[in-house]
């Protein structure tokens, strides 16, 4: 139990974080012509900033439903390497029922958490953040569905580059050391203007498309050797 | 015709379900292919830029507080101020730009 308290500590800054980031979420959800409990059983479910957006916008675009299960596999194929790099942090005896947990809340921050620990996780330690952070990510994206309607259009126009935000604070920080990462992004940055701007195809389309395209790219030019993942 | 919002969530639900668990829970090895795994490597690098532009511009009342909020919120992710500063960087800036405009 003294890792459940510990960690959820630890949880409170994450939380009030993912509120932030749902909350810009849950107006994105809006737009897409979800109602506030759909949101807050997206987020209760999935737990995936990205993942979600992408979903947002797909139920938006009224994609096919296969498109829809594409869209998912692509903005959230990151957890696959996530989930392998934390199944080597998990004592090898560990119960299924706690892989299932582990796995089902398994987020960038939370992924942090875990593989932070020497030499294995503790699984009380993960939920007792999880207890604090995943209630506010669900309650913040219903709030965002709410609140969204009712806030001036220009302090939702502020809250709704949250999310952008966010993204930029994941994806910058590794391109200062690493030059193919920041080439990848210009690349990304401008084969998205030019795909949305001059073709029909749909954001969700031009999401799955680029991302098969220019990761290929990259893994071409630049093979990764040795850890694939670090945190 | 308008598809169902619940069927979704739930095939979206199951999907990244499938997709954190299974790794986690069958197999235990590294992944071997070097393509396979630089590929997996660059993934959420590209699909969060591809995300963010130039759809953090559309997103906006104006397209040039959009603008500004990504230069600011670069600037900020340069300078590694976390995930939360970063944010509020990006957010204020709208709000105060748009203000004026």
């Amino acid at each position: 139990m003294k890792g459940f308290k510990e960690g959820f500590k630890t949880g409170i800054p994450i939380g009030l974080g993912y509120f932030a980031v749902a909350f810009s979420l849950g107006i994105a959800a809006a737009r897409a012509g979800l109602t506030p409990f759909q949101g807050f059983l997206t987020s209760f479910l999935v737990n995936a900033s990205a993942g979600e957006n992408a979903a947002f916008i797909a139920i938006r675009e009224s994609v096919p439903y296969l498109q829809m299960i594409l869209i998912t596999v692509v903005s959230n194929i990151r957890y696959v390497l996530m989930s392998f790099a934390l199944s080597q942090k998990i004592r090898p005896k560990t119960a299924i029922l706690h892989r299932l947990l582990l796995g089902f809340y398994l987020t960038d921050e939370y992924f942090a958490l875990a593989v932070s620990q020497e030499p294995f996780c503790d699984p009380f330690y993960s939920y007792g953040a999880i207890s604090f952070a995943a209630p506010c990510w669900a309650i913040g994206t219903a709030f965002g569905i709410i609140m969204g309607n009712a806030l001036p259009f220009k302090i939702v126009s502020a809250l709704s580059v949250a999310l952008y935000g966010m993204f930029l604070a994941i994806i910058i920080p590794p391109a200062k050391k690493q030059k193919q990462i920041a080439v990848l992004i210009v690349l990304s940055f401008l084969s998205s203007y030019l795909l949305s701007t001059f073709t029909p195809l749909s954001e969700s389309t031009v999401t799955i498309i680029l991302t098969i395209a220019v990761s290929s790219l990259g893994a071409l030019l630049w093979p990764v050797k040795g850890e694939t993942y670090e945190e | 015709m308008k598809n169902n919002i619940y069927v979704y969530i739930l095939l979206m639900a199951l999907t990244v379900f499938i997709i954190r668990v299974l790794p986690l829970t069958l197999i235990r090895k590294p992944i071997q292919n070097l393509f396979i795994r630089s590929f997996l490597y660059y993934v959420p690098y590209v699909t969060l830029s591809v995300m963010t532009f130039p759809a953090i511009v559309r997103a906006t009342a104006s397209p040039i507080s959009g603008i500004v909020a990504l230069i600011l919120g670069m600037i900020g992710a340069y300078k590694e101020l976390g995930l939360f500063k970063v944010t509020l960087i990006c957010c204020i800036s709208v709000l105060l730009l748009e203000m004026f405009i």
